[in-house]
């Protein structure tokens, strides 16, 4: 704990040096001392380098550079998730249980406009209100969604999967861990110096008038967005430098590619997130004019920026959850991974065309007609690679054995969900349907659909999947058989009368609408409370499984890969010695097949 | 950067060796932070087209893109000096390389107060010019400090052909901070 209350008190005095250092400049500048945007996000860049020195950066990794032994913290058991840690595995859970409950607290406030909505006009909350709960909610899950599996199994699983003792980048790992506060902290800030209604896409010129809390938006949303770069460095130098003897690229787990494949969007584009969001700041702290046309700038630019990264961005909440879903298809249907190249060629093929088709985001934005129609083909064609995973998965279900355990629900939960979420999306890219759709419930049935119905069903696969394996116990399989069947029902009911709703005109992000959609509006609301009480259960099982479940075996599901070679949880470098890999990853039905062998092969035993 | 001080150090060897590792991860950050100025600059295009003041002064512009290129030569030979183990060489050219750097933030200073005159942010070019210069004398900046802290270390005894890392790291994000600075060049004071 000594480590977190030494990161607050190098926030407080770097925000004081930052706020001290910028009213010196200005007075010297002839500038009156205090300005209150300047200041904030002075104070916030410099609080945040001194939160990170203060947690752990200055004690095990500065005090190298100053030619000073490092001080590691040697702390152990519970202590340890409140520490500077450098293990993936306490980094991994780190992500994983921060996440968890960042998408549960983001829920409530889901919870709060689906009671606003229940019935037409207004009930409890004001529109301005309803429009900071709306954008509070959407770019807490946008954090959740990009970071919850890369964080969390990216950084636990990974690793372990490919044989290694640890990330390539220790350090930077727990560093990376270390930017999450801050981003809670700063939309804290923003919900208290008058929120943010600009939804989480943050359009200008509203994000740049609006109130103080827009700019703590445009913060939290860069310091994620670097935390998510160091990640991906260490993420795709780790699996491209620290696999185990024996395992090339044709013998990579599905999971595996899924994260690299994520981690290359990550790498490459989050740099325009940053971008968009420094482009804001300057705006409204510095009175640029990037995206003012009064003074010469174009707010269509911010959206080719923001887009240009956060389209990619569906892909990198998905993308994950696609790894996860076949992973756990292949084990539970006890049969190799059919297609295994070519569910490869898929997820790299999302990987670059997500690249070249942001702009559908911007069909109604009088954007140069003449890009309608490329980008309008270039969506439709990345159902052609998207195909071809989910071939992979059916062809994987088909004629096997299927153990129909709760992580093998979720994982066909999601294949079920992001095949209606997709196909909605052949709707949306399609310019006229467009045209008419855009802005509606249509467009947030199908973003809950492909994000929540894929990703976050991919996420609770993976929690479900690897918990035993985490935790060292066993979940409780009714109570997460009964989550599973209480959220598909409750999620199922909740957003497909909402494309009904969109096709009839219903506005997104208004806290009000015409009276004839009454009646379907109330049935969505009850349906998303039924939705919102079935992680009730999850979270009930998750806790007292963590504390009382009965101790997990090491390979509980008899899988193949290398995670499950080693004890339930892993020691604290994963295996007693480097394992060799020896065949595919996903050996069942074929006589003698081995994955991996750990530890000394049996013929120097003997010697 | 030290990554010869690691107290988790591993328990069975890795398969490439610390230097590949430190380099392969290093060209990927590079690779993600050219994305960043990628992105300024296609802004400066689709904002201003090709427009470009007269008031700019491309003397100034010529000598501190002369000066930071010359720095990139000292850098090299710091880099060459060390792998060899001549450490005063080392020194020395570190150093050089500092004063070309901080000449260089220098001379964007004197830019930007002139600028401030003929184009202040406000203007459409001056957005576009200060955010560039801006985000660009941050990494040298950035820079400036780490040539210090292998300058620092350097003097104390640290680094030579065993280890050779921490400076070479440095080194190559200074080349990258020119190769930055040629493109932006460029774009801001050639371009018409």
């Amino acid at each position: 704990m000594k480590p977190i209350l030494k990161g607050i008190l190098g926030g407080i005095v770097g925000f004081a040096i930052g706020v001290i250092l910028l009213m010196l400049i200005r007075v010297l500048f002839g500038l009156p001392a205090w300005s209150t945007e300047p200041a904030a996000t002075v104070g916030y860049l410099f609080g945040l380098i001194g939160w990170l020195l203060g947690v752990g950066v200055w004690d095990y990794w500065a005090r190298g550079w100053l030619g000073r032994p490092n001080k590691p913290y040697t702390t152990t058991g519970w202590r340890r998730y409140f520490d500077f840690d450098t293990d993936h595995k306490v980094i991994g859970v780190q992500y994983g249980v921060t996440l968890v409950l960042l998408f549960l607290l983001a829920g409530l406030l889901a919870m709060v406009m689906r009671y606003e909505l229940m019935r037409p006009g207004r009930d409890i909350i004001n529109s301005a209100v309803y429009n900071r709960i709306m954008s509070m909610h959407g770019t807490s899950m946008v954090f959740v969604a990009v970071a919850a599996i890369m964080g969390a199994f990216g950084n636990y699983v990974m690793p372990i999967m490919i044989g290694a003792d640890d990330m390539a980048y220790p350090r930077l790992n727990a560093l990376s861990y270390w930017f999450v506060p801050p981003v809670a902290i700063a939309l804290l800030i923003a919900a208290f110096t008058g929120g943010f209604d600009t939804g989480w896409t943050g359009y200008p010129p509203l994000v740049e008038v609006t109130k103080l809390g827009a700019l703590f938006y445009a913060l939290a949303f860069f310091t994620i967005g670097f935390a998510s770069i160091l990640g991906a460095v260490n993420i795709l130098t780790t699996a491209i430098t620290m696999r185990a003897p024996g395992l090339s690229w044709g013998r990579l787990p599905i999971f595996v590619w899924s994260i690299i494949g994520t981690a290359i969007l990550s790498l490459l584009l989050t740099q325009f997130i940053a971008l968009s969001m420094i482009l804001v700041i300057l705006d409204r702290v510095g009175g640029f004019g990037f995206f003012d046309p009064s003074q010469g700038g174009a707010p269509i630019l911010y959206q080719h920026i923001f887009w240009f990264y956060s389209h990619p961005a569906v892909y990198v909440m998905i993308l994950p959850a696609f790894g996860i879903a076949l992973e756990i298809i292949s084990h539970f249907s006890r049969k190799p991974l059919f297609a295994y190249k070519w569910a490869v060629a898929g997820m790299l093929g999302v990987v670059f065309l997500s690249i070249i088709v942001w702009a559908h985001h911007m069909f109604t934005s009088s954007m140069t007609e003449k890009l309608l129609i490329p980008f309008m083909i270039s969506t439709e064609l990345i159902s052609v690679p998207t195909g071809m995973v989910f071939l992979a998965a059916l062809g994987t279900i088909w004629r096997g054995k299927l153990r129909l355990d709760t992580p093998m629900l979720f994982a066909l939960g999601v294949i079920f969900n992001f095949l209606l979420g997709g196909i909605t999306g052949v709707f949306l890219s399609d310019v006229p349907v467009d045209v008419h759709l855009q802005d509606t419930y249509f467009v947030v049935a199908h973003f809950h659909y492909t994000i929540v119905g894929g990703g976050i069903f991919g996420l609770f696969a993976g929690i479900y999947y690897w918990f035993p394996k985490v935790t060292g116990r066993m979940y409780n399989e009714k109570l997460g058989k009964l989550h599973f069947w209480w959220m598909i029902i409750g999620f199922t009911l909740t957003f497909i009368p909402m494309f009904w709703l969109g096709i009839n005109g219903m506005n997104r992000r208004i806290a009000d609408y015409s009276p004839e959609l009454g009646g379907v509006n109330m049935f969505v609301s009850l349906m998303a409370f039924f939705l919102g009480a079935s992680f009730i259960v999850f979270v009930y099982n998750m806790v007292v499984s963590w504390v009382w479940g009965e101790e997990a075996v090491a390979n509980p599901w008899n899988a193949t890969t290398l995670e499950w070679m080693t004890p339930s949880p892993p020691p604290h470098h994963n295996f007693p010695a480097t394992p060799e890999v020896v065949g595919d990853p996903y050996g069942y039905g074929i006589p003698g097949a081995l994955h991996a062998r750990v530890g000394p092969a049996p013929s120097v035993a003997s010697d | 950067m030290s990554s010869s001080v690691d107290a988790h150090a591993a328990p069975h060897a890795a398969r490439y060796p610390r230097l590949y590792i430190n380099r392969l991860g290093f060209w990927l950050f590079i690779f993600s932070e050219s994305m960043l100025f990628a992105g300024l600059l296609a802004s400066r295009f689709y904002l201003l087209g090709l427009y470009r003041p007269p008031e700019l002064s491309q003397t100034l512009g010529l000598l501190i893109t002369v000066l930071l290129l010359l720095s990139s030569l000292t850098a090299y030979l710091a880099e060459a000096a060390i792998v060899h183990g001549d450490r005063r060489s080392f020194l020395r050219n570190t150093l050089y390389t500092m004063v070309l750097g901080t000449i260089f933030l220098i001379g964007v200073a004197f830019e930007w107060n002139a600028a401030f005159t003929h184009f202040p942010p406000s203007s459409p070019f001056g957005t576009v010019f200060f955010a560039m210069t801006g985000m660009h004398a941050l990494h040298v900046l950035s820079g400036i400090f780490l040539l210090g802290l292998i300058y620092y270390n350097g003097r104390r005894g640290a680094y030579g052909p065993d280890d050779p890392w921490p400076p070479e790291g440095v080194v190559k994000y200074w080349h990258f901070v020119d190769v930055v600075w040629v493109f932006f060049y460029a774009a801001l004071y050639l371009v018409s």
